[in-house]
């Protein structure tokens, strides 16, 4: 296929995912922020949030206090923010547009209405109580783009393009809520502080990345956070897991094979052995933070990789 | 089509006769439609514009935010057009093109009809459409106008005129196949009435046509479409064509020229063209050949072309041939190269180039349309039943400077269809574009894009100036 409609493809899965993540942590910060607790915690833990998705400064920028309801202004709605979730499905709805043709007629449809509701959406005034069908209507239309794709499309190179979009952009943002919460939950790095503050901590990062009834299941055991970080990283079956992504980056990868991919198809297959055969009591030896760091870093340069190996428009000279 | 201005006339009426009774292939839809609640109307109109948006089926605005794209209006009440009449038109179309593909292969190898005097040399060689990188190089059949859109109205007592033939990069066939898709989801009972001929195999003839005009010796050619892109107003159209042929929709960087051969680059490494069927102008497809400031072409596609590695339709230099200058003489090609009549009139034209028809158009400027040769899409034109005396004035000394830059028509009363509008339904002009296919045989499907204008006594249907279109039925019987 040609590397620039991969490139549209890729990037259109990427974006749809991120906006999903960032209706999910968008929706626990809020909540959490409902509870009774010292202001100074929720602006930590905002600030934290917009620290690693990488739009501290842009905010400082353009609002002068950290209140929820600017938060949410920069983040779910802000024309002029990127990153915001308004810009994701733009930029999504950009890329589908670009290739529209390679795109079954119902994928483009629903990446189409998701932009066109989006568009009526954000021009709203949002109370307290609608902000939450809001993110809850971001997640179904993520939800809806993922369903119409595994059910209407040829499984060929751009379908598994595509899904590497998805399943990149998922690892790294799984590694980053973590990373996130991790770090202003433990800031002295100890374990067992259990108030029941931090239950509702540990449970809103299990909601953030739908894994809360799947802990319970699993290990039917009070949550403790080296189960939350044993389950968001190392178990393969759970879905959003950054072992489960890798697993799928890895599988996807090698659908797409060409002369030049091999490298990148090694060090994702390093990345997914590494975390198939991890312990979780190694990983906290040497620092979760630090892990997921290496980790964030490893899926950037795969996505750098899979770019100049397949993406960007080479003369084959 | 060119915009023709207000002008007050008693057109033909497509669905009703003189004393207001109704024509038989209108029957049935009268009847469904008189059975039918207007809130069910309403509903179903507010329906498809729905749709129509959710599709996406929109042209791009310019210099708006991206997603803002307007939708062309779409009319629920079809154009009928009965089989007999459809006959003769076809026949009279195809004979047309043929004529004026054998034209253009002339034009570029013996200037057997200049040579013939039948057409002033000068009025083709001097012409900025005229291409002379094309002379003498030999395309695949022969064929250089593959797709081919001829504007054709209904004026005076019903028959056809053909008033523009488009060969460069006609567009709207899209608006054919999605008008049809929507009228049969919105109204299926309609064309249990009526035996509707099928518009929908148009992309398989389209891509049975450019593979036929492949290369020789290329057996399983590779066929792609070359668009400007994303922001290009008819966008939607190429992705659509590129995907109902299941071809790749490329952009001219995606293409390279080595060697002169063509390549696109693919995640697998480059892969080879064999056919293009481009909706880029002749001024932008090749940098190195034509305007050096391109972006949207490929450089050195002209000279993989004169290789003969590479088929692009339509061809290069079509444009020659549907300049307002040439259409005047179209008949006379139909006589000169096939030996036949024409089946298919033209608008009677005053070429002003010559004393007799310059004297007859300035003494009659207030009856006449004059249009400048190289003009299009409206411009530079006199509507002379709509101008002031000040306009006519002015025109005739623009006239008088150089009139061969200019050609007249009489004010044709374009035919009406009933059409819905804020006030219920009122008839309004109406025009088509049927697209003839030539690659092994000449071919179209039976229909077209019906083009209406909805300002009241409006003779303009162009999508940019408020018009809209309809689905157009061919009937089987």
């Amino acid at each position: 296929m040609l590397s620039r409609t991969a490139d549209h493809l890729y990037w259109m899965a990427r974006y749809t995912e991120r906006a999903e993540n960032l209706a999910r942590m968008l929706d626990v910060n809020y909540r959490m922020a409902l509870l009774p607790q010292a202001s100074q915690v929720v602006e930590q833990s905002w600030t934290a949030t917009l620290d690693i998705i990488g739009v501290l400064d842009l905010f400082r920028q353009r609002y002068k206090e950290l209140t929820p309801a600017n938060m949410l202004a920069f983040m779910a709605f802000d024309r002029q923010n990127p990153s915001s979730i308004y810009g994701c499905l733009r930029a999504a709805r950009e890329n589908a547009h670009a290739v529209r043709g390679t795109l079954t007629s119902e994928m483009w449809e629903t990446t189409n209405s998701t932009w066109l509701e989006m568009r009526v959406i954000s021009v709203r005034a949002h109370s307290d109580a609608e902000i939450g069908n809001f993110f809850e209507w971001v997640k179904y239309r993520s939800h809806l783009a993922r369903g119409v794709t595994q059910g209407t499309m040829l499984r060929d190179e751009a379908f598994h393009f595509t899904w590497l979009g998805t399943y990149l952009e998922r690892a790294d943002n799984t590694a980053r809520i973590l990373d996130v919460k991790y770090h202003s939950l433990l800031p002295h790095g100890g374990e067992g502080d259990d108030t029941a503050a931090d239950y509702y901590q540990w449970s809103a990062l299990l909601h953030s990345v739908a894994a809360f009834e799947i802990y319970r299941k699993v290990y039917r055991d009070l949550i403790t956070p080296r189960r939350v970080a044993e389950l968001l990283v190392l178990r393969d079956d759970l879905p959003r897991s950054l072992h489960r992504c890798m697993s799928q980056v890895y599988q996807h990868l090698c659908a797409v094979r060409n002369e030049q991919s091999l490298e990148t198809e090694r060090r994702a297959g390093e990345l997914h052995a590494a975390l198939n055969f991890g312990r979780i009591d190694d990983i906290f030896g040497a620092g979760l933070h630090q892990y997921l760091l290496q980790f964030v870093e490893r899926t950037k340069d795969l996505g750098e990789r899979v770019s100049r190996d397949f993406l960007v428009s080479s003369t084959g000279e | 089509m060119s915009s023709l201005g207000n002008v007050k006339t008693n057109a033909y009426n497509e669905m009703h006769g003189h004393e207001g009774q109704v024509r038989e292939h209108y029957q049935a839809f009268d009847e469904w439609l008189d059975s039918m609640p207007p809130e069910r109307v309403a509903q179903k109109r507010a329906e498809a514009d729905m749709l129509f948006h959710r599709v996406g089926i929109t042209f791009a605005v310019y210099g708006e935010e991206a997603g803002t794209e307007r939708l062309i209006p779409f009319d629920i009440v079809p154009r009928i057009i009965p089989a007999q009449e459809w006959k003769k038109l076809a026949a009279g179309l195809k004979q047309r093109v043929r004529a004026l593909n054998a034209f253009i292969a002339d034009i570029y190898h013996g200037q057997d009809i200049l040579r013939a005097g039948r057409i002033p040399a000068e009025q083709v060689l001097c012409n900025v459409q005229y291409r002379p990188e094309m002379q003498g190089i030999d395309v695949p059949n022969s064929i250089y106008a593959h797709i081919a859109g001829i504007d054709v109205v209904r004026a005076g007592a019903g028959e056809f005129y053909v008033l523009e033939d488009n060969l460069r990069v006609p567009s709207g066939v899209s608006y054919m196949l999605e008008d049809r898709k929507m009228m049969m989801r919105l109204f299926p009972e309609l064309f249990a009435r009526y035996s509707v001929a099928p518009v929908e195999h148009y992309p398989d003839l389209l891509l049975e046509n450019l593979r036929g005009v492949a290369p020789s010796g290329v057996n399983d050619p590779t066929v792609v479409l070359l668009t400007p892109g994303a922001y290009n107003s008819a966008y939607f159209e190429h992705a659509f064509l590129a995907q109902q042929m299941g071809i790749e929709l490329v952009e001219g960087q995606d293409l390279f020229v080595d060697d002169e051969f063509v390549y696109m680059r693919t995640t697998r490494g480059p892969r080879r063209v064999d056919v293009m069927y481009r909706r880029i102008d002749d001024d932008f497809v090749d940098p190195l050949a034509f305007r050096p400031d391109s972006m949207l072409g490929v450089p050195g596609l002209l000279s993989a072309y004169r290789a003969g590695h590479v088929t692009i339709a339509n061809a290069i230099g079509t444009g020659v041939a549907d300049d307002k200058s040439i259409y005047p003489y179209v008949p006379d090609m139909v006589r000169f190269y096939l030996g036949e009549e024409p089946l298919l009139s033209n608008v009677p034209t005053y070429v002003l180039r010559r004393k007799e028809d310059l004297d007859y158009t300035l003494a009659h400027l207030s009856e006449l349309v004059v249009k400048e040769v190289h003009g299009a899409g409206g411009y530079g034109m006199l509507i002379g039943p709509a101008a002031t005396q000040e306009e006519l004035s002015a025109f005739r000394d623009r006239i008088l400077a150089s009139p061969e830059k200019y050609i007249a028509q009489p004010t044709l009363a374009l035919s009406a269809c009933p059409t819905f509008v804020d006030a219920g339904i009122a008839p309004r002009h109406i025009d088509l574009r049927p697209f003839v296919l030539s690659g092994r045989d000449v071919t179209l499907v039976p229909g077209g894009l019906t083009r209406v204008a909805l300002r009241e006594g409006s003779l303009v249907v162009n999508s940019s100036q408020g018009g809209g279109t309809k689905d157009t039925w061919v009937l089987e019987r």
